[in-house]
């Protein structure tokens, strides 16, 4: 064997490799492997292997289960409501940064805004609970000031407001440092265009529609086709911890579904069979997003 | 050039756009500092917005005196140095190993890593291998896990590639291997890249919450992230401070000024000041995080 006096030879050069590899199989190969428990009925007795079939039966148990419907409903409704205000509010900010001419402004607004990104969920969601609280928050003192509310209201216990609180805090968390890849795109525009723009006689918004706009179509689509494969993802860390038994029913969603009846009610195979169910949708999705994408000629494969 | 009146006019918005922007940013962050400075029951009377109407240092006094969050941290700090250091050492070892020409099975190795990046079992699965692993209620599952990342591996094999070769040429004829090359040649020219990832990485470790909400129970082990957020959700806070030693008591016995939400805010400040701390180094490296960021989803 040729090959394996090779790799004899450059043991020193394998052991660099093989071990790390055996890392990877044993974390990230193991578990593709135990995702077959979605087609078994678990039973911590029996253990993995002798647990029984079930074929499809965890799987019709979540379609027939009487949260499917409401799960269904908040994962889209909030993943497509991140979709179409968190999508575009990031190219709004670089097109906005890019008008800004004075460096220093620019630079403390890129500071102050990509900050929130690299705070965890818990500080975020502390921040949320201290704004929206009935005894000292802000925006409570704020609108009484304004005289738009006359008494404190308790904003996160109150289920109608659920999305629009978790939708808000999203895109505190992550608008500015989403900007920054299409600042990137944004400065790798050819400046002889803006400038044949103006003798042209283009204006501010004339040139960010008809050229930058245009320039970094390719960034923009790449990152759509990416956001259309996670419209299942409506949220993991934010939901979790934000919601509360009293806001449930507009706040449980596929991913925490998983966690929740998986984890803390220890149904493995159910909760395995409806995090595939959602795998399987979402590489569909991504696959008919970048067919689309195909057309225009901006896909990813 | 002079500007038209209506190009004059948009700047004008968008200059104050973008400041109302830097203000809801800050806000919160700056108003959460206020009451963590603020005594709890002058706070619960409402109203304490831009700055401290009853300045006290009490609540920082019983955050750095609890047991429990002490703790906490000493467990946040180690599991966010070495986590970063193991982590950062080990990727580029393999890495090194990988950007290697003459690898055998080079190209399968790298399919190898590259499947788990578009499909991967999903929580439940993997919940059941570090259980069966045996790392439940350990230090090391908020370690181990993420020993070698793949993306890392990416970036520093990208970075590696891109050496000359020359530089490795000199070191062979010296007689050095593999190994010695990468440490004493390769790692001290990859300063930045080096920096960066070990940012991102430490960054991740700090914030981290949820692996140890998943996998330990045992209170001792608990980081500061997931203490926070227990505190958060049910308050514990309160009864906490029952417990905590005699000082604190007699500040709550004296005049109750601390609460459960004033207490909390110091604990959130502290948790935060890390990050503010490392932010203007993985400022400077964010580009390429960022590059590394889009190449991830």
């Amino acid at each position: 064997m040729k090959t394996r006096r090779l790799i004899i030879r450059q043991w020193d050069l394998q052991l660099m490799v093989v071990p790390a590899l055996i890392f990877i199989f044993i974390f990230s190969y193991i578990p593709m492997y135990g995702i077959l428990i979605a087609f078994k009925e678990y039973d911590i007795f029996q253990g993995f292997s002798a647990s029984p079939w079930v074929g499809l039966d965890n799987f019709k148990e979540f379609l027939y289960a009487d949260e499917f419907k409401t799960i269904m409903r908040n994962t889209l409704g909030i993943s497509f409501l991140k979709l179409v205000l968190g999508f575009p509010a990031p190219i709004v900010l670089a097109l906005l940064l890019n008008e800004v001419k004075i460096p220093f402004f620019k630079r403390v607004v890129q500071t102050i805004s990509y900050l929130p990104h690299f705070l965890s969920w818990v500080i975020v969601s502390g921040f949320v609970v201290t704004m929206l609280s009935a005894d000292y928050g802000s925006l409570n003192i704020a609108l009484e000031k304004l005289n738009l509310i006359h008494e404190p209201v308790n904003w996160l216990t109150i289920p109608n407001y659920f999305w629009t609180i978790l939708i808000a805090t999203g895109l505190w968390k992550g608008v500015g440092f989403a900007s920054i890849v299409y600042l990137a795109a944004i400065s790798g525009v050819n400046p002889d265009l803006y400038e044949a723009a103006s003798i042209d006689g283009a204006g501010r918004f004339k040139k960010i529609y008809a050229i930058t706009l245009p320039c970094i179509m390719p960034v923009i689509s790449i990152f759509l086709i990416l956001a259309i494969g996670d419209l299942l993802s409506a949220g993991f860390e934010d939901i979790l911890l934000l919601q509360s038994d009293i806001v449930r029913d507009v706040s449980d969603v596929l991913d925490t579904y998983v966690y929740r009846v998986g984890i803390r009610n220890s149904l493995f195979s159910y909760a395995a069979a409806v995090g595939l169910f959602k795998a399987i949708i979402s590489v569909v999705l991504l696959t008919i997003a970048n067919s689309l994408a195909r057309r225009s000629g901006n896909s990813l494969w | 050039m002079k500007l038209s009146y209506g190009e004059r006019m948009s700047s004008g918005i968008i200059y104050f756009l973008l400041a109302l922007l830097v203000f809801v940013t800050f806000y919160p962050f700056w108003n959460s500092a206020v009451i963590s400075f603020n005594t709890g029951s002058d706070t619960s009377l409402g109203g304490v917005t831009f700055w401290p109407r009853d300045f006290t240092l009490d609540n920082y006094d019983v955050v750095f005196q609890d047991k429990r969050l002490n703790q906490a941290f000493l467990i946040s700090v180690l599991r966010t140095l070495s986590g970063t250091l193991l982590s950062i050492v080990m990727t580029a070892i393999f890495a090194y190993g990988m950007s290697k020409k003459e690898l055998v099975g080079r190209k399968y190795y790298m399919i190898f890593c590259i499947i788990p990046l578009y499909f991967d079992g999903g929580l439940i699965p993997s919940y059941m291998l570090v259980r069966s692993l045996g790392l439940m209620n350990s230090f090391w599952v908020m370690v181990i896990p993420g020993l070698i990342s793949i993306w890392n591996m990416i970036v520093f094999r990208t970075f590696f590639q891109q050496l000359p070769d020359s530089l490795e040429e000199s070191a062979k004829i010296d007689g050095c291997g593999y190994w010695k090359t990468l440490f004493r040649i390769v790692l001290p020219i990859s300063g930045p890249v080096v920096a960066t990832l070990a940012l991102f990485t430490a960054v991740a470790h700090w914030n981290d919450w949820f692996t140890a909400t998943l996998y330990i129970s045992n209170a001792k082990l608990l980081p500061i992230q997931t203490l926070l957020q227990q505190i958060l959700s049910s308050n514990i806070m309160s009864e906490q401070m029952m417990q905590t030693s005699s000082a604190a008591q007699s500040h709550m016995a004296s005049a109750r000024t601390i609460t459960t939400k004033s207490l909390t805010m110091a604990t959130m400040m502290v948790a935060t000041i890390p990050i503010i701390l490392v932010y203007p180094f993985v400022q400077k490296y964010f580009v390429k995080g960022v590059m590394v960021g889009s190449l991830k989803e």
